[in-house]
């Protein structure tokens, strides 16, 4: 058991599975020499050497199409788009490739690579550096796409993503290499690094209740699941509202059962999000809600999103357009007083 | 167009099932023709056209369940276009509607749930947050820094600031009642209505605090809803067959946990000598045996007794109504039949004045046309007195359960031969033991078994049965 950052149970795990397998290899921009924009494959290239730790050109639909077709010949690529923003230049590569292959030859070659991107603004890194596109790549079938909030779940999804044999887009957020975690399987002095035997994989598809409660369900997934457990930590000590956090995790497949029993039980929800309010991850947990739990809600759910703006550079405004903790809590209010809750409650 | 609603074909119908259509649409349709059959909670009843012309759309489909009042088909002339979709959930908020008026194909969510493996054990590692990290930290920005009124208004649900703004008029704008899914969904588990509850949620919503507060305080169910389980869900095992409930079904086991849940039942017990009836009935049955007369059965007498008996002592043929008691003028007595459906209980009403004969005739009929479904409500309405007798199975003595609003029902065993003390002697005597169920809030002991008194002495001296 260790507490460690969710950069580190990145770098640690990557480490771990190109031990375990020697097809793993990984390619991107920076990431041996430089050892990655975000150090993530710190040490990775003196550890493996060129062949399996690929520095590539400034070129994303070029290596993303290389680790496709290296992937369909038995390697099983790592690539790494040093932001969110960069990887539509890969798009074509994988919505037309990657996530189309398996199905177009009728099941005799598959793709086991999996696409690593940071997501999310707040770093001052302006309009064009600042995106989160999770909805997009969700939208598409033959893909799957996680996006894990902590650094346990970062390893034991990263594990499940190298190990699966579909394209997995795996979404990890700019905000979060730096949070800390308890991770289970892997000691102070990194050592055992799962080696044990009692390595924790996550399945691909299952959601997270990182908190239990009964007034309101909390739905979110990367980095506002966070917010969302620190929110309801707060509302729960100081207020007595018992909220339930609901991490999402994998956007597809979506874990649909755990999200609609959690309203059935709570007949509340907010979903919370640090993509743009329209069209988003947000709208279909919402339509996957009211399908599944119509019968069982008290109040409209509420969305909590980011402003539909290009997110501005100036600190001020950019901090503005992202969902907070506040606002989160205004919803989170809002809700339960349209449904009656205020009136049973001491506060 | 005209539309063809569910009929309230009972006393205690709240809404029918359609069984089958006979007509379907495009057919044509003379006023009086049997469209569909409706199994409702006591009978399965025709459904007739009101209107000529053409089934233009049948709105509920065989199997599905329509509250009374609710279209069911839409007769029309043949020329006018099919109508859109049968009615949504009618209770969405105007607000709602109004946002929602086109309303996209639904998804196939089932598509993907099944991509979706069984939630496993969520992990339990907790995420801790660093001190300094970069979560949440403009959550101190005060309100008035945000750049313009577009960007400030990030968290909140615009589709529900819209409809709040279109929406301004009121708790039933158009009509209907705004309540929340959950608070209907309660509402309907509990059979309240809706209309009597004051909304406190926006606009006027009822929530389900509201409906909650409600039955707090003693908001009476309407008749027909289900009643909540009175135990744990019981899990099918291997090999078992779930059998989705009629609505007869349904009916029985609300009525009889309502009335063992509400009435204080206690029970008298006694044995008469029915040697005597037993040799009326078989003189009886010997001078009519040609002469086309209906068979008349014990239990027939035993009908004739109870309601001549109930004159006697008419306390018995009471309805507890909470804050009174209703004396019941005419004697109806209600006899249990027991059919593949189940249980249901036709009338004979005036029993008291009718002959044995006449008597029987009735309750021949309405235990032929209770198992073949079709009772009219009038056939099982309106009993003040219930007999029931399972005597034919060789059951010796039973408790029965009072049918409520009725204040007594009599159990009535098997007639057998036993040696008892008889004018000095040992004799085997025909011998016949009646369990009188009485509702003790309407009724004490010494009421009942005044009742008992008055209908043993007229079974062990039948000829009275015949004057």
């Amino acid at each position: 058991m260790a507490l460690i950052t969710y950069r580190r149970a990145l770098h640690d795990t990557l480490a771990e599975e190109m031990r375990r397998d020697p097809s793993v290899v990984l390619m991107g921009e920076e990431i041996g020499k430089f050892e990655g924009s975000y150090k993530i494959t710190e040490g990775l290239l003196k550890e493996f050497g060129p062949d399996r730790v690929m520095d590539t050109p400034i070129a994303e639909e070029g290596f993303v199409g290389a680790a496709i077709g290296a992937a369909m010949l038995g390697l099983r690529p790592v690539v790494e788009i040093m932001t969110v923003n960069f990887s539509l230049l890969a798009l074509d590569q994988m919505i037309n490739h990657a996530a189309k292959i398996h199905y177009m030859f009728g099941g005799q070659s598959k793709v086991p690579m999996v696409l690593r991107t940071p997501e999310g603004g707040g770093q001052q890194l302006a309009a064009t550096h600042s995106q989160n596109f999770s909805s997009w790549y969700a939208y598409v079938p033959g893909l799957k796409v996680v996006a894990p909030a902590t650094p346990a779940d970062a390893r034991g999804l990263l594990k499940s993503a190298i190990r699966d044999d579909d394209p997995v887009v795996f979404l990890e957020n700019l905000a979060l290499y730096n949070t800390r975690g308890e991770v289970s399987d892997i000691t102070e002095d990194g050592s055992s690094n799962g080696r044990h035997g009692d390595e924790r994989v996550i399945p691909i598809g299952t959601a997270a209740v990182m908190k239990e409660g009964h007034d309101l369900t909390l739905v979110a997934y990367s980095r506002m699941s966070v917010v969302a457990l620190e929110v309801a930590r707060r509302l729960e000590q100081d207020q007595g509202i018992s909220c339930e956090v609901i991490d999402v995790r994998s956007l597809r497949p979506l874990d649909r059962p755990t999200l609609i029993e959690s309203v059935k039980k709570t007949s509340r929800c907010v979903v919370v999000e640090e993509d743009w309010y329209s069209y988003g991850v947000g709208a279909e947990l919402v339509a996957t809600i009211q399908e599944g739990a119509f019968d069982y809600l008290d109040a409209p759910i509420k969305r909590v999103a980011q402003a539909e703006v290009p997110l501005p550079y100036a600190k001020v405004m950019e901090q503005a357009a992202l969902p907070k903790a506040q606002n989160l809590v205004d919803a989170i209010k809002a809700t339960l007083d349209a449904s009656g809750y205020r009136a049973r409650t001491v506060r | 167009m005209a539309e063809v609603t569910m009929p309230r074909l009972s006393d205690t119908m709240e809404e029918g099932t359609i069984s089958s259509w006979l007509k379907q649409p495009g057919d044509s349709v003379s006023k009086g023709d049997v469209i569909a059959q409706i199994e409702t909670d006591k009978a399965t009843m025709d459904l007739t056209a009101f209107e000529a012309g053409t089934l233009q759309e049948i709105l509920a489909p065989a199997g599905s369940t329509v509250p009374i009042g609710q279209p069911v088909a839409r007769i029309g002339n043949g020329k006018a276009a099919p109508a859109a979709k049968p009615q949504e959930a009618p209770a969405n908020p105007p607000g709602a509607e109004a946002t929602q008026s086109v309303k996209p194909e639904t998804p196939e969510a089932k598509a993907n749930v099944g991509e979706a493996p069984e939630p496993t054990a969520s992990p339990d590692q907790q995420p801790t947050l660093a001190a300094g990290t970069e979560l949440d930290r403009g959550s101190a920005t005060p309100r008035s820094a945000t750049p313009r009124a577009e960007a400030s208004r990030n968290a909140t649900s615009r589709a529900e600031d819209v409809a709040s703004r279109e929406q301004a008029a009121g708790p039933s704008a158009n009509g209907k009642t705004r309540a929340s899914p959950m608070a209907r969904h309660i509402a309907a588990e509990h059979g309240l209505d809706l209309a009597g509850i004051e909304g406190s949620g926006p606009q006027g919503r009822i929530i389900r605090a509201d409906v909650e507060a409600a039955l707090a305080s003693g908001a009476r169910p309407t008749d027909t809803e289900a009643p909540e389980p009175a135990s744990e869900p019981v899990a099918a095992g291997e090999g078992d067959e779930r059998v989705p409930l009629s609505q007869m079904r349904r009916t029985i086991a609300r009525r009889m946990a309502d009335s063992t849940r509400t009435v204080p039942h206690f029970f008298l017990t006694t044995t008469l000598d029915a040697t005597p009836l037993v040799a009326l009935r078989k003189q009886i049955l010997d001078q009519t045996a040609d002469s086309g007369a209906p068979r008349i059965s014990v239990n027939d007498l035993i009908v004739k007794g109870v309601a001549l008996a109930i004159r006697k002592a008419p306390d018995v043929n009471v309805s507890f109504a909470e804050d009174s008691l209703i004396r019941h003028k005419r004697v109806n007595i209600g006899i249990a039949v027991a059919t593949d459906r189940g249980l249901i209980v036709p009338v004979v009403c005036d029993a008291d004045t009718k002959s044995v004969g006449q008597i029987s005739r009735e309750t021949r009929d309405l235990a032929e046309r209770a198992s073949a479904g079709k009772l009219q409500p009038a056939d099982y309405s309106g009993g003040t007195f219930t007999v029931s007798n399972l005597g034919m199975f060789g059951v010796e003595q039973f408790n029965a359960v009072i049918n409520p609003p009725e204040a007594a029902i009599l159990a009535v065993g098997a007639i057998r031969k036993e040696p008892v003390e008889w004018q000095g002697e040992i004799a085997l005597r025909e011998r016949l033991t009646l369990t009188l169920s009485v509702d003790h809030r309407a009724l004490d002991g010494a009421t009942g078994a005044k009742y008992l008194q008055a209908l043993k002495s007229l079974l062990e001296q039948p000829m009275l049965l015949l004057v």
